[in-house]
């Protein structure tokens, strides 16, 4: 079995958030970058499936700051084939964008099964996986959080609210939107890593014609601003709570 | 580094017996004399299946596989009261258990827990995951300013290796604060690395992640030679134990003191200093690295000494004897998992003994032990009177800063 794992980059929140002078997107100068966290869950829910029936894992990715230290890591996890995207424009890369560019190349390779993660806290234009789906003739699963391989299919575990779980087979080739692998994403020793990045090849593909279209724009981004009805108490945590007693004899519940 | 372990290789045990040979005075551990005192002396030595002598005999015994099936390796603390002890001075902690915890971990077998701290120190350059720009934020207000050296590039006499906790943690902030204020009084022209430190990287060592250890090595390295200072000083235990005997081996090699040294050669100048009475008895806890490790035993306690109104009282375990904190070797990073084994932290222990000698005040000299020893004094029955205080807080408050 082909599986391809299509995993992207998300600020990290270790780092404070600021807008940029458009006001309409963040600051990247100051900005870190971090592998998307239902992604490196794609990533081993892929290698569970390689380790148990074996398959040809392929991890591709944007390029991007810190991009090549996460694609060796997925190697020395035991993915077989790496693949960066060069030429891609950060600003043009919406989820429309991403989805046109790997279902071209995905049309190249033909995976039978295609697994990201289901969503990224940096989305504002819906989900890679039901868009690359859509543009390739494929079925989607979403919040799948388990898959077994079974001929010519898989079985896909997905969770619904009130703690029940749904079974579906699913026709390859298809991509499902993994919410969480198995197990937690494993642990590989950073020699391991070093090793692997002098030996694994990170292949590089230019990628030309970006069509961002269909997808949200942002008019406006803002940090959440307090409401006109909200008081901000400041303070020694003394002065607060004198305070808050104050306000609570003043609506009458204290 | 070759991989020697893989879960159902026959010959691991001989390939890894003879890879422990090759280690600094390894040869040594053919001299086991299966006597049991590593074992005895081990804080969790009753708990393991596997303390070090067993492990010694596995591997005689070809059948080291039954070792790395335990969860024995992940008690182990890194305290070094085996080596201290065996009758054949065997490197035990630094030979023998910390490769086997390195086997561990390249065959994949790693507590969750200790997962968390090695990404973040992969990914930040330290173990608490926060964000290297904000490593100096420590300093602000200081005056006067702390010298950053990537900012003012002024040749400094002393380059002061902060560390991951003394910069970060919520309860180590106010006692990095005062040594600052006491480098300040005393007119020492000092700077820091701020972002540009990394983790000394001696704790994830120990723990059995080496190529983090060497990576963040080689970036400490990178950002000492950009700068121009006479010596390096530090206030935490584990950057003074690498710095001094794990960085020179790698090529990085500076002067190094730990700050009880320092303060200690300047003591009549502080002596004066000192005008405020601290009225109580203080027990001492020797930090592993510092004390067993080291040899440092007399330049913390003379320095508390000088302190007006100081009494020193001495714990049942002392000097090279000491009782470990917990927080070595990973243990850290590691709290619940041995919490769920053992139902006892060597924190609570020590916290014990402290209250058992009549002390009042349990000083430290190591930045991982005052959270670690705080939180035992709340779990510890009648220990919520005993003050935990580093030396470097004592000090300012007698200085009155």
């Amino acid at each position: 079995m082909k599986i391809a794992v299509p995993i992207k980059f998300v600020p990290d929140l270790v780092e404070e958030l600021n807008i940029d002078s458009s006001g309409a997107a963040l600051d990247t100068s100051w900005l870190r970058l971090i592998i998307n966290e239902f992604d490196d869950h794609a990533i081993e829910q892929a290698i569970l499936l390689k380790e148990r029936g074996g398959a040809e894992v392929t991890i591709i990715c944007a390029e991007g700051d810190g991009v090549d230290d996460i694609l060796f890591n997925a190697a020395a996890k035991g993915a077989d084939q790496l693949v960066k995207l060069m030429g891609s424009d950060a600003a043009m890369m919406n989820s429309h964008a991403t989805a046109r560019v790997l279902a071209d190349f995905f049309k190249e390779i033909q995976p039978d099964l295609i697994l990201t993660g289901v969503q990224a806290h940096n989305d504002l234009d819906g989900s890679v996986g039901a868009l690359l789906a859509e543009y390739l003739g494929m079925p989607y699963v979403g919040y799948v959080a388990g898959v077994t391989a079974a001929s010519g299919s898989v079985i896909a575990r997905k969770e619904y609210p009130g703690g029940i779980i749904g079974e579906m087979e699913v026709k390859l080739p298809a991509v499902l939107g993994i919410q969480a692998a198995e197990q937690p994403p494993r642990y590989v020793a950073y020699s391991k890593i070093n090793q692997v990045s002098k030996t694994v090849k990170i292949e590089e593909r230019a990628i030309s014609d970006l069509d961002s279209s269909g997808g949200a724009t942002v008019g406006r981004m803002f940090k959440p601003e307090p409401a006109q009805r909200a008081e901000i108490i400041e303070g020694s945590p003394e002065e607060v709570a004198d305070r808050m007693v104050g306000i609570f004899k003043e609506l009458g519940v204290m | 580094m070759e991989i020697t372990l893989s879960p159902l290789s026959p010959s691991i045990s001989k390939t890894f017996y003879s890879s422990l040979h090759e280690l600094k005075d390894g040869e040594r551990i053919r001299k086991c004399l299966q006597c049991g005192t590593c074992s005895g002396v081990c804080p969790f030595g009753y708990y393991m299946k596997y303390p070090p002598g067993k492990i010694i005999g596995t591997l005689r015994a070809g059948v080291f596989d039954l070792v790395t099936k335990t969860d024995s390796i992940w008690m182990c603390v890194s305290c070094s009261a085996c080596s201290a002890f065996c009758p054949t001075q065997i490197p035990i902690t630094q030979a023998l258990m910390t490769r086997v915890k390195e086997e561990m971990i390249l065959a994949g077998s790693v507590p969750a827990e200790l997962q968390t701290a090695f990404k973040n120190s992969q990914q930040y350059g330290n173990p608490l995951g926060e964000s290297p720009r904000k490593r100096a934020d420590w300093a602000t207000g200081i005056q006067p300013e702390v010298n950053i050296l990537g900012k003012t590039k002024q040749p400094v006499d002393v380059l002061w290796f902060v560390g991951d906790y003394a910069s970060y943690h919520p309860r180590m902030i106010p006692v990095t604060k005062s040594f600052a204020k006491i480098l300040n009084v005393l007119g020492i022209k000092f700077g820091i690395l701020g972002p540009e430190e990394s983790s000394d990287g001696d704790s994830q060592r120990l723990a059995g992640e080496r190529g983090i250890f060497e990576m963040l090595a080689k970036k400490n390295g990178q950002a000492f030679k950009k700068y121009q200072f006479r010596e390096i000083i530090t206030t935490d235990p584990h950057a003074y134990n690498a710095l001094k005997n794990e960085y020179p081996a790698l090529g990085i090699s500076y002067p190094v003191r730990h700050f009880t040294e320092f303060l200690f050669e300047r003591l009549d100048q502080i002596k004066p200093l000192l005008k405020k009475e601290v009225k109580t008895k203080i027990a001492y806890h020797d930090p592993c690295y510092l004390g067993r490790v080291n040899g440092i035993y007399d330049a913390p306690r003379e320095i508390l000494k000088s302190i007006p109104g100081v009494e020193l009282v001495e714990m049942a375990h002392q000097f090279s004897n000491s009782l470990c904190c917990g927080g070595g070797g990973g243990g850290m990073w590691l709290d619940g998992f041995q919490w769920e084994r053992a139902h006892v932290r060597l924190s609570e222990w020590r916290v014990k003994e402290a209250l058992e000698c009549g002390a009042d005040l349990l000083a430290v000299a190591c930045p991982y032990e005052p959270p670690r020893f705080e939180d035992a004094t709340k779990t510890v029955p009648n220990a919520n009177q005993l003050k935990v205080r580093e030396i470097a807080e004592l000090l300012a408050e007698s200085m009155d800063l």
